[in-house]
């Protein structure tokens, strides 16, 4: 393969699309997939062949557009880009015969069309698209992630190419090094700076490790980027591989992500016919493969060390560090460790220079962050924003705010690890230490909405209900101390607290966040300060007057036992 | 061998060589470090925490048996803090299974029971929590108490990195976390087991056992692993 040949696919798909009447691209994310839209898919194919116009309307799948809660999603003709809700196998015919026959845009179905009196029939005039800015997401629900000549044209491995060809290592760190890419995974740890620490290890094996495991409660960006645009992950992994002088690279994704872990699978295969990956890739000494290694599922395993041990077949527990896998990963060798989104940022940097990206978001955050919108919000989906962007405008412009009318409370970022930031912080602007000032974390890009009904010492003892049935059970703070806080806030909850075990609580906090091994005991007292800090007067509230005052907890009080009794 | 520098250990200059652990190195000086999941000569996990200290400049407390020294290192193994902490640890460690030392064989010859004692523990302020576990008495020579069981793994250790053996593995996550013998079969049915008794002897508490200890009578002898270890690795 050489930049002819790359030029050449993209031309003849270039060609191909020209040579369409419309191309209607179908969402087939996990998301759309659950509300039906293979069954679309297979309705406007035959609708077409009826017509006998195979070759003039070319169906195909995407990657999640976003919107998912409105799923099934139909765009048709992906660069006027109407967008199409709530699509079924009967009124996907009708798309076929008013839109694409008769260029007759339908109303009535428009994205967004049941809450917005003037749907837009240019989906990007929706506030939930205007103040996105697509990087990670750019061919997430426009290309089809079953082509890798799709995914060429629409400029995938150029960036590769760029790198092998005509710059040195330490050039490729240098410009990740600029654009202040930070690690997407949680910990926000700068991208360029672990690239040179892995790289400066001479004369050994390297392994690179992408780790999909995604274990956050209500996340789903790294699943969405892995099965929209596989190749941009799997070309982070190559580039980062030839930066840091790595052979081999693995992706660690969980089997909960069969579609996720199918597109990849598929993606490597096509790259490895194509030469991107094995020997010469780009005529070029440079050689690498990739693997996949499915997790079962352990949120721990998403810990970087419980993952390396994970990938060698041994219990996923972690160990202390350092050593960091940088200097001490799989099987002892230096390893280059990164989320998906981060990976995914890679060949956009290295196309567009450090001076692009680092425009984009704050001067400590650079670049985008995707969200997974989930909870008390009218558009639950799939977001990409610049860092910076407030919450208020993620909240209420693109996601269209709390509905049923119901005022906003608080937004969870963070996950497990993270924590709940009350109305008044809405104007904070999203980055890396905004979020830590508020007593949450940015975490992997999970943001929860809560809105009045939601009970804050719930939401607390919900989370530490998930950490501690995921800590692995290693070490004592986190085993027992979440344990301990657990059933606290249990008894919290069904109004059988009483003051000292508030105190009991604060004392194990912290304790737990201190002297934990990893990141999971560490983090798993967040949401519980948090809402302690933000709303004790709900704690309050269960502990002295018996009251749930969002109407969430069952209090098991005197006079609701009676109650139960009779 | 590289040559070795000076830290300093509470205010202390110690010396110490590359490659070696702090505590290692607080072992060599006399200096007393709490530990509970270490045994000299087995691989250090870092579990129990107990041993954690400060290290000037470094804004985590770390634990002493998996760091490594490093030239020019201030360490700190006491402050209220680490006090505090130790203590609820332990506290932590007595709430969750079974700790009644009274009807327990190994009493006053625990090590658990002496480092409550060690690190002041009068009382444990949280609930115990005490599930129902398993008591597994099929081997013909020990039994195993899950309801003593600290989870430290030093047996699980001892077995596939002295014995060789590699009988005894955990199972579970978190509190559910358990100690089991080969595929979760009774330890009498193991046939890899050795019945060599070095995870009886490293055992901190009453949780394995000889089967003939009568209550309050158990004697170990973790010295003698210890010792085995340290001869077998000397060269000669
Ligand atoms: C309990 C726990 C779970 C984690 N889960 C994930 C995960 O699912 N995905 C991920 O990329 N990083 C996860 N991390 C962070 C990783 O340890 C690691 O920092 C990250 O993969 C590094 O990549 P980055 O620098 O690109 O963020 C987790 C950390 C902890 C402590
Ligand atoms: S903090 Fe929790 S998950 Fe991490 S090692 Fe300790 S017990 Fe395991
Ligand atoms: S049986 Fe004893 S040695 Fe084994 S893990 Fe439990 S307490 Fe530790
Ligand atoms: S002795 Fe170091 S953590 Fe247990």
């Amino acid at each position: 393969m050489n930049l002819q040949q790359l030029n050449q696919i993209s031309e003849s798909v270039q060609e191909k699309h020209g040579s369409c009447l419309k191309r209607v691209g179908v969402c087939c994310g996990a998301g759309c997939i659950s509300s039906g839209s293979t069954a679309v898919v297979d309705s406007l194919k035959s609708a077409v062949k009826a017509k006998g116009l195979e070759d003039k309307v070319e169906i195909f799948p995407t990657g999640c557009m976003g919107a998912c809660n409105q799923g099934p999603l139909v765009k048709v003709d992906t660069f006027n880009e109407t967008i199409y809700q709530k699509v079924d196998a009967e009124n996907a015919v009708q798309i076929i015969e008013q839109h694409v026959l008769q260029d007759q845009v339908i109303p009535s179905m428009l994205l967004f069309s049941d809450s917005d009196p003037e749907p837009k029939v240019r989906a990007d005039e929706n506030s939930f698209f205007q103040k996105q800015v697509k990087v990670v997401l750019e061919n997430c629900g426009l290309v089809n992630p079953e082509s890798i000549e799709e995914a060429i044209h629409a400029g995938s491995y150029m960036a590769l190419h760029k790198v092998l060809t005509s710059m040195k290592q330490e050039e490729v760190i240098y410009e990740i090094k600029k654009s202040g890419l930070r690690g997407r995974g949680g910990a926000g740890y700068l991208t360029g700076l672990k690239w040179g620490i892995v790289a400066k290890f001479q004369n050994a094996i390297k392994y690179v490790v992408c780790n999909g495991d995604e274990g956050d409660p209500g996340a789903f960006m790294d699943r969405s980027v892995l099965e929209g645009d596989p190749h941009r992950v799997l070309e982070g992994m190559l580039i980062g591989g030839y930066a840091v002088g790595a052979g081999k690279g693995y992706l660690y994704v969980r089997a909960e992500y069969p579609l996720a872990i199918k597109r990849f699978e598929q993606a490597v295969k096509q790259a490895r016919s194509f030469g991107f990956l094995g020997k010469n890739i780009f005529e070029t000494n440079f050689e690498f493969d990739v693997e996949i290694r499915v997790g079962a599922g352990a949120f721990v395993c998403g810990e970087e060390t419980a993952l390396v041990a994970s990938i060698e077949g041994k219990r996923g527990v972690p160990r202390p560090r350092p050593p960091y896998p940088a200097e001490s990963g799989l099987w002892g060798k230096p390893t280059l460790i990164n989320n998906v989104e981060t990976f995914a940022n890679v060949p956009p940097i290295i196309l567009s220079g450090h001076h692009w990206f680092s425009k984009i978001g704050t001067s400590k955050s650079t670049g985008t962050k995707v969200f997974a919108l989930t909870g008390k919000i009218n558009h639950t989906g799939l977001i990409e924003v610049p860092m910076g962007t407030t919450l208020r405008e993620i909240i209420f412009e693109l996601g269209g705010g709390v509905p049923e009318g119901k005022r906003f409370k608080a937004a969870q970022t963070g996950g497990p690890s993270g924590g709940c930031i009350p109305a008044q912080f809405l104007d904070t602007k999203v980055d890396y230490e905004n979020l830590v000032s508020l007593g949450s974390i940015m975490g992997s890009g999970g943001l929860i909405v809560m809105d009045e009904s939601s009970c804050m010492v719930e939401v607390a003892r919900y989370f530490m209900e998930f950490c501690m049935d995921e800590s692995c059970g290693k070490c004592v703070p986190c085993r027992v101390g979440t344990k301990q806080m657990h059933d606290l806030l249990n008894k919290i909850c069904q109004g059988e607290a009483a003051s000292s075990d508030l105190e009991l609580l604060e004392a194990l906090a912290p304790m737990v966040k201190e002297t934990s091994l990893c990141g999971l005991g560490m983090t798993a007292p967040n949401p519980l300060l948090s809402t302690l800090r933000y709303f004790r007067e709900e704690y309050r509230a269960h502990i002295i007057e018996k009251r749930c005052p969002a109407g969430v907890c069952k209090m098991k009080t005197a006079q609701n036992k009676k109650k139960a009794r009779v | 061998m590289n040559a070795s520098f000076t830290i300093t250990i509470d205010n202390q200059s110690v010396e110490a060589t590359p490659g070696e652990s702090l505590l290692e190195v607080c072992r060599k000086a006399n200096i007393p470090l709490p530990v509970m999941c270490d045994f000299k000569g087995l691989s250090p996990v870092g579990a129990c925490r107990l041993c954690l200290v400060e290290i000037e400049g470094v804004p985590k407390l770390l634990p002493a048996c998996t760091t490594l020294v490093a030239p020019n290192q201030a360490v700190h193994t006491q402050s209220d803090k680490l006090r505090k902490y130790r203590r609820m640890i332990i506290e932590l460690i007595f709430s969750e299974r079974n700790h009644i030392c009274a009807i327990c064989v190994a009493n006053n010859n625990c090590e658990l029971q002496k480092m409550a004692y060690e690190l002041g523990m009068d009382h444990v302020r949280f609930p115990y929590l005490t599930p129902v576990c398993e008591v597994d008495a099929s081997h013909e020579k020990y039994v195993m108490d899950h309801n003593r069981c600290i989870l430290c793994t030093r047996c699980v250790r001892v077995c596939s990195e002295i014995e060789g053996a590699m009988t005894r593995d955990v199972m579970g996550r978190g509190f559910d976390a358990r100690i089991i013998t080969e595929f979760k079969q009774p330890w009498g049915d193991s046939t890899g087991c050795t019945s060599c008794g070095k995870c009886v002897q490293v055992c901190p508490t009453g949780a394995l056992t000889p089967n003939d200890a009568a209550q309050g009578r158990l004697k170990k002898n973790p010295e003698l692993v210890a010792l085995l270890i340290e001869k077998r690795e000397a060269k000669p």
